[in-house]
Parts: structure tokens; C-alpha cells; sequence
């Protein structure tokens, strides 16, 4: 029986869904930009389809950090998928959601009867991150070229201190909160204390993502990956992340990287710095008869919160359990789970807040806690810990690796829910068809 | 057109040129060649040019702009289709040249000023007319500006030698002249070719600007002052023949040589030098080059026909095989505006394709946005998902019939019914191939040569059950990818790999004899090869040229020579195993010393070059290809066969069929039956 629903909403379904691998940052910018990586995985998307990319209505990606060439960088990848001049596209942002927003925005605009067909999705290449001067040094740039008589420009020059040339990474600025003044890592240190998260269990965690992942790939189940080829000719298919030989002892002997002395979360038991890219094809009713179209699953509902940036990795709790409740769906009936990993430490505590009565009392006014999700069905193919965390994509992947989750493994429904910074949660329901 | 004012007509004796002037007291005189496609300079639109000249100064105008709004772009050059009336007579050219010189004159020193507003090609004799005018402002988008005459054997004739030389200095028109490569708009304007390369919005603006301007003259620069001083230009002209000789023989291709004796004998600054330009080309018309180079420019053109049909220009093109051929294939379509996509078992398969397709985008497409627009067209495509929308499917996997016919089953099932069905074979009969399928008739050969980006014939096969129309559409395509389609018949090596491979083979028999394989090349690049046959087989890989040698030696008798038998069981196949003929390294030839016996090279020219008459001859007798201009034109523009001696058949006609007849038969008494002189000699002599 199909989720309950109020009748005058519209069925939104998911058609299809590509990304390219995920591919770790090592030294330097990746082979691609943003906006390659997001053409190249939906060219191959839109080449298996019925219908053309001039037959979409509107292109909606998400992006973190598009290059500065980039600008409203949905537009750019329409245009380049051959989308044609007239179909719009738009670029949105969520931090760590983004991806999943995006296909948010075009499950509202075909509820809303303005899309019928909509390409959305993700990409992101944080190793493409720039690195800035600060404002001294931007201020002391513009007096220089203001300057027009040599006598103004030494006396400015006299002016430059070395202390300007300091860089700004943007990325590290990017994942530090900007009103509470935590790292990212340090959130998930909050999360670790007051749900008593060992470093152990972090490292447990982490250490199944890449044998999950690992097995997957061994499995040739990840076929929602298109493979990539770089201007040398060098070939991309596979999440290269992945530490097949990953084990709790090798994770333990790594330090803690956000709280350097008294912290528990290191590297190892976090998401990876990753560039990468992911679609999703949704469609209306009427998209699907007037293209004949074989629509793999359909988004029941999503839903948005917001809480503590400082406890912002539990965002998946505030975020799902509402959206489940709404929706009368309790946890036997959710076959399979995708919550993002950002990091281990933030999984786990979302588990315990899940099943903690006295915390869905007080911080989600329920009644009943959810209760306790299995972990045999949680992020069954690893997760950001073993294949990444690009930002703008993660929240669109974690959505199209559910959808294929239910595929092979013939599951009715499952939930992909995602943290984000700044205090916020993000989920979205998934039912095949 | 809206970029071009409203006029107000001024009537002209004239089928070619039209004159109006705008509401700023500016004349525009239209060139619309009549009854034409592209603008050319014949005899008759020069001479209506003088009259629309004279009705031009009558009128008393600000500034003159001449223009043309034809799509092909200003002007093509002189009209080669007159070029055989001229080619006649020495006397008649020179006095022909002196009148254009007057005419052109007559721009150049109109009291008021004039500009050349150039929207697409702006070419010889239409550049030299551009250059005659005071200014020259260009579209920047599709603007090209070349002298292409030394591709014909001449050079500028209307007074271009001694107008560029002023106007860009020596190092700048020599290029142009001596390599007849063209220029976009931006490179035009580095160089002082033109004043502005502008946008469209820009255009009209920017020639009523230049239509204004009051007459300054500038200064030749520092460099070129020097190198055209009396005492520099002796060892400056010493030094360009050496680059060009690297490239062209003076003995094969006179024209480059011409222009640096003229730069180097007059003053441009001298009116002489225009009458010396003009008995220089009179002279270079009279060559057997030239004759040569202009009969397979027409030749280039009636190929061209073979794709002129009326058929929808095809926009998606899928390639299966992204080896060498196939991903030059995937990689040149590409670049020449189609939406690609490449197919093969692994993506690593595919990487090699894609790293050689940057760089041909990088080496084509100098402006960044197209170089990203290629990038983006040309797609992997592991899947075969491309095949269900492609209009033109081609086939470059291994030469192996078992595995073309499942492919061209499972195409058939998943292509569009009017999609093209073709195969880049060059060894497997198509009737072979098409036995397999439902519908032999949709299968055609589209051979393309090795390498793709630079050899332009494309050979169109057919067999007893092609369908014509698919033949026709086939060869409409490979126009569409500026290739030049040559309809050839299923036999054995199709026609360049059959004539070209008794060529080899006796060069290989040679080697085997103990000739210096450095000895044999050089005599075949001193009858005019660009390369050598050796290296040509190094190049090629040993291992295919014994695949191909032994499938026609299967078809027509004879065998493959046992040192290239030898050479492949040995794995020296050539460049790519560092070892064949030659040694390289990296790719590069390394030098050898001469060891052997030396032998006489007319004996060696000859053995190579009548193998290869005869087997063309052959060939043509067959109806492999329709004649034997089609023959010259295909093995020059698929083998590179030296184009100064206008192809395998024109070469022995010139030298005497009898000649040649004979010299085979004393070739034969010495070296046997190979060299039996076909009967076909017997239908030419007798034409």
C-alpha cells in the first residue's frame, strides 16, 4: 500500500539518476571543475533517455563553491548539455543540503504545476576550493590601482605589509559555522559527548562505510556511476576514496584533527574532501505519458528543520521524524536509510537520538521516540566516509543511491536524510513504484 | 541585410556590382557575383569593376566602403575556371595582370578614402583587392584572409606581392605567401593585415569610421626596414629558401621560390615590381606544376560534388572503437561541429581517444568557448546509447568478420531506420559484412585515412547491394565534415591501399635485395613523395601492412615480401615498437648510416613509381573508380602522391605511355612478372 497522501497532491516521480565517481582531493585541483563534472555525468544521463534536453523545462543544480567563472553555474551546465537557449536553469544552496534542495526545488515546481520534466542534482569540486587574501590585502589592492603617478604608487607600496599576503582557504573558512565559531569536527565532538560516543565506535563505523563501499564495488552495484575521462586521457569509474583494507586498528592510530588534544574525531572517522557530481531526472504524470517514461521510484514528502548549529549534526532527527510522522510511516515499514556522513560520531548520535525518548520529548515534543534503526539497513553501500562529501552533492546522492538501493533490492520504501551546517536537517521519503 | 544602411541606388552598367550611397554622403559598392555562390574576380566583374569606378568618382563621395553580403564572404580570389585561357600564353597574361594592376591603381589612389568591410572569406585575388583599398575592417567571428596561390603552383598576381610587403613588412607577407595558410580576423589585425577586427554590432560603424579617415601612412618597422635593406636582403632570401626548402623542393615547387627572387630582386617601393609580378606568374602559369595543382583544385571540387545532394546535414554521429581510426574519426567530427559519441568495451579504451581528441581541439580551435563546445560534444558513450539517435554509425573495431557482423546485427536493430550504417574496414569485403544483416542495402564504407585530421580523402564504398542513396548520403556527409567523399567500389583494398601496396612491397622487395632503406626513401621523396615508403610502412605499422599485403595477394596473386614476413615475427612492427625499417625513439626517426650497395635511383624510382602506375591503371580498368581523374585526385589526396606531377596516371601520361610501357618490360625481363604491363595502358593510349 502506497504511503497516505492528501489527493490533491501530485505524484512526483524519479525517471533515472547518474553521477560521475567520486573523486578524493589529493594534491592541488582535480581534473575537473564543477562544471565539467556535472556535464560529463549528465550527458550520459540524458543520452538514455526518451525524450531530448531541449524537452526539460527547467534545470535546477546545486553548488557550494561554482568557479568564478561559474556564474549561476546551473546555466552554464544546461547550456552545455545542450539544453538549448530556452530552458531556465537555476542554481540554489543549502550548505551541506544543497544537493538534496535542489531536487526539493523541483519536486515544488512540478507540485506546483509550473515543470513537468526536471533535471536536478549536485556537483561540487572542493579541491578547485580557492584560496583568498584577506581584506588588508584587497583594500591595498585597490589603492594600488587607483594609483596613477609613480609618487602614489611607491608611497602605497610602502604601505604593503607581509602580514597581507597571508592566504584565506576558502574551504576550511567554508566548513568552520559562521555565527558559533565551531568547525565542523568540533560539532560532531558536541554530538559525541552527550550521546557518549566512543572513539572506538567512531572508528567501528568508519571502518564498515569502506567495507560497505568496498563490497559494493566489488559487487558491480553502483551503477548509477558514469565514469569520467580527463584531457590526458586518464579514465575515472570508481569511488576512489574507498581504503578496502580499512580496519579499526589502522583508525585508531590516526589523531584527532578538530580538537587536537581531548578530541575523538580524526580524519579516518569523517567524511573525505571530495569532488564529484549527481542527478536525478523527476517527472509529473503527465511527463511520464507524454515521453513514455519508466519512472523508478516517487518522492512521497520531504521536510526541512533547523536547530543548535553548534548540534547541527542531528539534523536527520529533526528533520525525519516529523516528515515520518506526517506521513503516519513508522520505522518498521522504512525499509532502508541513507542518513549522510558527515561524521561518524554525527551518525551515531543521530541513532541514539532517534531512539531516545527523553531527547524526542524534549527537543521534538513527540510523544514516542522513533525508536532503533537497524544498521543492517543504514547507508547499506558505505557512505561519505568512504567515498566523500562534496558538498553541494552529497544531499542529491545519498537520494539517487536510495532509489537504487530500493531497485536491486526490491524494497518498497526508505528515507535519505542529511545534516547541515549552520544547524540544520534535511529528509526526504522514497517510495519505488 | 541590417547591418548595412539603407541606400539610395546609383545605377551601374553592371551584372556583378551594385552602388548606393548612404545618408552620410558615403558610396557602397556591392560585389554580388552573378548567378554564383561565391564571389570570384573573372575577367568581366574586373571589367565592370572599372566602370562602377568611373560612376564612383562622378559622384564625388566622402569615403567609399566596398562590401559584399554573400554568405561565402567577400571574395574567393581569381577565377580558376579561367584559368586555362590564361595558363596558354605568357604575353597575353602579362598584359591581362598589367590592366588588373591599373585598375586596382585607381583604388588605391582615389583622393577620398576606401575601405574593404569584410564579412568571411577574403581570399588571393579578393585580399588583394581589400589590400588595394585604404582600409579594411573585418567580421571577427568568421573573417579569413589567406594567399592561397602557391596551393596552384603561383603567386598574387594583382599587385599582392608588392601591397602586402608594404603593408605588413617581410616576415608577415612572406608567411602568408609562401604557405598559403589563412588567418582569422584577430591574427589579420596583430599583423597590420587589416585596421579592425570588429563584432557584427561593431561593423557598420566601424566602416563608416575607416570611409572618414583622413589618409596616414605608417612607417615600416625597425625589423622589417632592416631585412629589406639592399646589402640584408641577399642573405635574408638565403635564409627563407632554407625554411621553405624544408618543406617544398625548389624543382618540384617553383612558386615559393619565385616570390623570394621577387622580394629580393625589386624595391617595393619601385613601380617595376609590379611588372615583375606580373611576368613571375605569367611564367609560374606555364609549369607543369601549376597545371598540375589547378587540375586537381577542379578535381577537388568535382569530389566535393559527390556530397552536394540534397540531404539533411547529419548532426549526430556515432563512432564504434575508439582506436586509432575511430577516435580520429570520433575526435575530427567533433571539431567540425557534430555531436559525437564514442563507443568501446572499457572506458580505459576510450582514455588514448580522448587525450589525442584535446590535443586536435587545441591545435584546431583556437578560441576557448569552441574548444569547450568540442570537448562537449564529442562523448563517451560505453553503453552504445548514442546509436538509437545517431543519423551516421560508424563501425573502426578490429578487422575481424565475426565480430563486424554481430555489431552491424545489433545496429540494425537499434539505429534509426535512416541512419547510415557504415564501416571503416579496410581489408573485409562489405558483402561479407552484409550477409549478416536484414537489409545488405544500408551498409556502406566510409574509409577514412590514417591520420584522420590530415589526410582528406574519404573513399565511399559500395557494393552490388548498397543502395545508392545511401552511397549519396554517405558522401554528403563526409562533405559535411570537409573530407572529400571518393565513391569507389568493394574490392580488395578498396583503391589508395591497392594501388599504394605494390609500391610498398617493391620497396620492401629492394630492402630485401640490400638497398639502404635510407636510399629508397630518399629517391622516392626526391620523384616528390612526402615521405618516404619505408617510413610510410614504419608509420602505418608492419603488422597491418602484411594483413593488407596478404588479403590482396589472396585476391590478385603474388605474396607479401618475406622481410616484412620476417620483420613482424620479429615484432618489429614499426614506430609504435621503436623498430621496423628504421629505428626510433620517441616516435622519432633516428639517423642511419648508409651501409649497402648503392644503387642507381632512376632504377629505384622507376620500380616503385610503375608498380604503382600499373596497379592504378589496373584499377581504373576495373571500374574500381570511375576514371582516372578520379584516380589522380584519390591517391594524391589519400597517399599524399606528389601533387606537383598531378597524380599516378597524369605523371605517365606526361612521361609517354609507350615510354613507360617499355620501360616495364625491361623492368620485367630483370625482375619478373610483376612488372607484366597491364592492358589498360592499351585503353589509355588509345583515348
Amino acid at each position: 500500500m502506497a504511503t497516505s497522501r492528501a489527493s490533491s497532491e501530485k505524484t512526483i516521480y524519479i525517471v533515472d539518476g547518474a553521477r560521475t565517481p567520486f573523486l578524493k582531493a589529493r594534491t592541488g585541483p582535480g581534473p575537473f571543475r564543477p562544471s565539467d563534472l556535472a556535464t560529463s555525468a549528465g550527458q550520459a544521463l540524458l543520452l538514455r533517455q526518451n525524450f531530448e534536453p531541449g524537452d526539460l523545462d527547467e534545470v535546477i543544480l546545486g553548488c557550494i563553491m561554482p568557479g568564478a567563472e561559474e556564474a549561476n553555474i546551473a546555466r552554464v551546465v544546461a547550456l552545455r548539455l545542450g539544453c538549448g537557449h530556452q530552458v531556465p536553469a537555476w542554481t540554489v544552496q543549502r550548505n551541506c543540503a544543497t544537493g538534496m534542495q535542489a531536487i526539493d526545488s523541483a519536486v515544488q515546481s512540478i507540485a506546483q504545476g509550473r515543470s513537468d520534466l526536471v533535471l536536478a542534482g549536485g556537483t561540487e569540486a572542493m579541491s578547485h576550493a580557492p584560496i583568498l587574501w584577506g581584506p588588508d590585502m584587497v583594500t591595498w589592492l585597490a589603492k594600488w590601482m587607483a594609483a596613477r603617478s609613480l609618487k602614489q604608487r611607491l608611497s602605497i607600496l610602502a604601505g604593503l605589509r607581509p602580514a597581507y599576503l597571508k592566504p584565506v582557504i576558502a574551504l576550511l573558512l567554508g566548513l568552520t559555522d559562521p555565527v558559533v565559531g565551531l568547525s565542523m569536527g568540533q560539532t560532531a565532538e558536541v554530538l559525541a559527548r552527550r550521546f557518549g560516543v566512543t572513539r572506538d565506535q567512531m572508528d567501528q563505523f568508519a571502518a564498515r562505510s569502506h567495507q560497505r563501499l568496498a563490497a559494493a564495488q566489488e559487487a558491480g552495484d553502483l551503477h548509477e556511476i558514469v565514469p569520467l575521462i580527463d584531457t590526458k586521457g586518464q579514465s575515472y569509474d570508481f569511488d576512489d576514496g574507498v581504503r578496502s583494507d580499512s580496519t579499526v586498528e589502522k583508525l585508531a592510530k590516526l589523531k584527532p584533527f578538530f580538537d587536537r588534544e581531548f578530541g575523538d574525531v580524526t580524519p579516518g572517522n569523517s567524511s573525505q574532501i571530495t569532488d564529484g557530481a549527481a542527478w536525478v531526472i523527476l517527472a509529473s504524470e503527465q511527463a511520464v505519458k507524454t515521453h513514455k517514461l519508466e519512472p523508478v521510484a516517487r518522492i512521497v514528502d520531504s521536510h526541512w528543520a533547523a536547530l543548535d548549529p553548534r548540534e547541527m549534526g542531528l539534523g536527520p532527527v529533526h528533520a525525519a521524524l516529523p516528515m515520518l510522522r506526517r506521513r503516519k510511516v513508522s520505522l518498521s515499514k522504512i525499509d532502508f536509510w541513507e542518513i549522510n556522513e558527515a561524521f561518524a560520531a554525527q551518525v551515531l548520535a543521530c541513532l541514539r537520538a532517534f531512539a531516545d525518548p527523553i531527547y524526542c520529548k524534549e527537543t521534538l515534543n513527540t510523544r514516542t521516540p522513533l525508536g532503533e534503526i537497524d544498521e543492517a539497513c543504514l547507508n547499506v553501500d558505505g557512505g561519505a566516509i568512504a567515498l566523500g562529501h562534496p558538498v553541494g552533492t552529497s544531499g542529491a546522492r545519498i537520494v539517487l543511491h536510495l532509489t537504487n538501493v530500493l531497485r536491486s533490492r526490491n524494497a518498497k520504501r526508505g528515507v535519505a536524510s542529511i545534516c547541515i551546517g549552520g544547524g540544520q536537517g534535511g529528509a526526504m521519503l522514497v517510495e519505488r513504484v | 541585410m541590417m547591418f548595412y544602411p539603407d541606400l539610395q541606388p546609383i545605377a551601374l552598367e553592371a551584372q556583378n556590382w551594385r552602388l548606393g550611397r548612404d545618408e552620410e554622403d558615403l558610396l557602397w559598392l556591392c560585389f554580388d557575383c552573378d548567378g554564383a555562390s561565391t564571389n570570384t574576380l573573372s575577367s568581366s566583374v574586373l571589367t565592370e569593376l572599372g566602370g562602377a569606378l568611373d560612376v564612383v568618382l562622378s559622384e564625388k563621395p566622402v569615403g567609399l566602403v566596398i562590401y559584399s553580403d554573400k554568405a561565402t564572404g567577400f571574395a574567393a580570389g581569381a577565377d580558376i575556371k579561367e584559368f586555362d585561357t590564361v595558363m596558354s600564353d605568357a604575353r597575353s597574361t602579362v598584359a591581362q595582370l598589367k590592366t588588373v594592376h591599373e585598375l586596382f591603381d585607381r583604388i588605391e589612389n582615389l583622393t577620398f578614402s576606401s575601405v574593404a568591410c569584410i564579412r568571411g572569406f577574403c581570399l588571393g585575388g579578393g585580399l588583394e583587392l581589400a589590400l588595394a583599398c585604404r582600409h579594411r575592417v573585418a567580421l571577427n567571428a568568421n573573417s579569413r584572409f589567406g594567399f592561397p596561390e602557391v596551393m596552384l603552383g603561383i603567386h598574387p598576381g594583382f599587385g599582392g606581392t608588392v601591397r602586402s610587403l608594404r603593408r605588413i613588412g617581410v616576415q608577415s607577407a612572406m608567411d602568408l605567401m609562401l604557405t598559403g595558410r589563412t588567418l582569422d580576423a584577430h591574427r589579420a589585425q596583430r599583423i597590420g593585415l587589416i585596421d579592425r577586427a570588429v563584432p557584427e554590432r561593431q561593423l557598420l560603424k566601424a566602416a563608416r569610421h575607416y570611409a572618414r579617415a583622413k589618409r596616414t601612412l605608417k612607417p615600416l618597422g625597425i625589423v622589417d626596414g632592416a631585412t629589406s635593406s639592399k646589402l640584408a636582403k641577399p642573405i635574408v632570401g638565403h635564409l627563407i629558401k632554407s625554411q621553405v626548402a624544408k618543406r617544398a623542393r625548389q624543382q618540384h615547387y617553383p612558386a615559393p621560390y619565385s616570390v623570394i627572387n621577387l622580394w629580393r630582386d625589386n624595391d617595393f617601393n619601385d613601380r617595376a615590381m609590379y611588372m615583375a609580378e606580373a611576368r613571375s606568374v605569367a611564367e609560374l602559369f606555364t609549369t607543369q606544376t601549376s597545371q598540375n595543382l589547378v587540375r586537381l583544385f577542379k578535381l577537388q571540387e568535382r569530389l566535393k560534388g559527390f556530397g552536394r545532394g540534397e540531404n539533411p546535414k547529419p548532426k549526430r554521429v556515432h563512432v564504434v572503437g575508439a582506436g586509432t581510426m575511430g577516435g580520429d574519426i570520433a575526435a575530427w567530427c567533433a571539431a567540425r561541429g557534430l555531436q559525437v559519441t564514442l563507443q568501446d568495451m572499457k572506458v580505459e579504451y576510450v582514455g588514448a581517444a580522448m587525450k589525442r581528441a584535446h590535443k586536435l581541439f587545441k591545435r584546431r580551435i583556437r578560441d576557448k568557448y569552441e574548444r569547450l563546445a568540442a570537448t562537449d560534444r564529442l562523448q563517451l558513450d560505453l553503453d552504445g546509447a548514442g546509436i538509437a539517435r545517431a543519423d551516421v554509425i560508424i563501425e573502426a573495431i578490429i578487422e575481424d568478420i565475426d565480430a563486424k557482423q554481430s555489431l552491424f546485427k545489433a545496429l540494425e536493430d537499434g539505429a534509426r531506420e535512416d541512419a547510415i550504417l557504415a564501416t571503416n574496414t579496410s581489408s573485409i569485403k562489405l558483402e561479407d559484412i552484409g550477409s549478416a544483416m536484414s537489409a545488405p542495402s544500408r551498409l556502406v564504407g566510409i574509409h577514412f585515412f590514417n591520420p584522420v585530421a590530415q589526410m582528406q580523402l574519404v573513399e565511399i564504398v559500395t557494393s552490388e547491394a548498397t543502395d545508392p542513396d545511401v552511397a549519396d548520403r554517405a558522401a554528403a556527409f563526409v562533405t559535411a565534415i570537409d573530407r572529400l567523399p571518393l565513391p569507389v567500389k568493394s574490392a580488395p583494398g578498396f583503391l589508395v591501399n591497392r594501388v599504394l601496396s605494390p609500391y610498398l612491397q617493391e620497396a620492401i622487395t629492394m630492402a630485401e635485395e640490400g638497398i639502404p632503406g635510407a636510399v629508397i626513401d630518399e629517391a622516392a621523396k626526391n620523384f616528390g613523395m612526402p615521405m618516404g615508403p619505408l617510413e610510410m610502412a614504419d608509420t602505418v605499422g608492419l603488422d597491418i601492412c602484411l594483413h593488407v599485403g596478404e588479403i590482396l595477394a589472396s585476391a590478385f596473386g603474388g605474396e607479401a615480401p618475406k622481410l616484412l614476413r620476417e620483420k613482424v615475427t620479429k615484432k618489429q612492427l614499426g614506430i609504435k615498437t621503436g623498430s621496423g625499417f628504421f629505428e626510433y625513439k620517441n616516435g622519432k626517426r633516428q639517423k642511419t648510416k648508409i651501409t649497402g650497395e648503392a644503387a642507381a635511383e632512376t632504377e629505384v624510382i622507376d620500380r616503385m613509381i610503375l608498380r604503382l602506375a600499373n596497379s592504378a591503371v589496373q584499377v581504373v580498368r576495373e571500374g574500381v573508380v570511375a576514371d582516372a581523374d578520379l584516380l589522380d585526385v584519390g591517391m594524391v589526396f589519400g597517399s599524399g602522391f606528389a601533387p606537383f606531377r598531378g597524380g599516378p596516371i597524369a605523371d605517365a601520361k606526361r612521361r609517354g605511355i609507350d615510354q613507360v610501357r617499355a620501360r616495364m618490360e625491361e623492368l620485367g625481363n630483370k625482375h619478373g612478372e610483376r612488372f607484366d604491363v597491364d592492358p589498360g595502358w592499351a585503353e589509355l593510349l588509345s583515348e
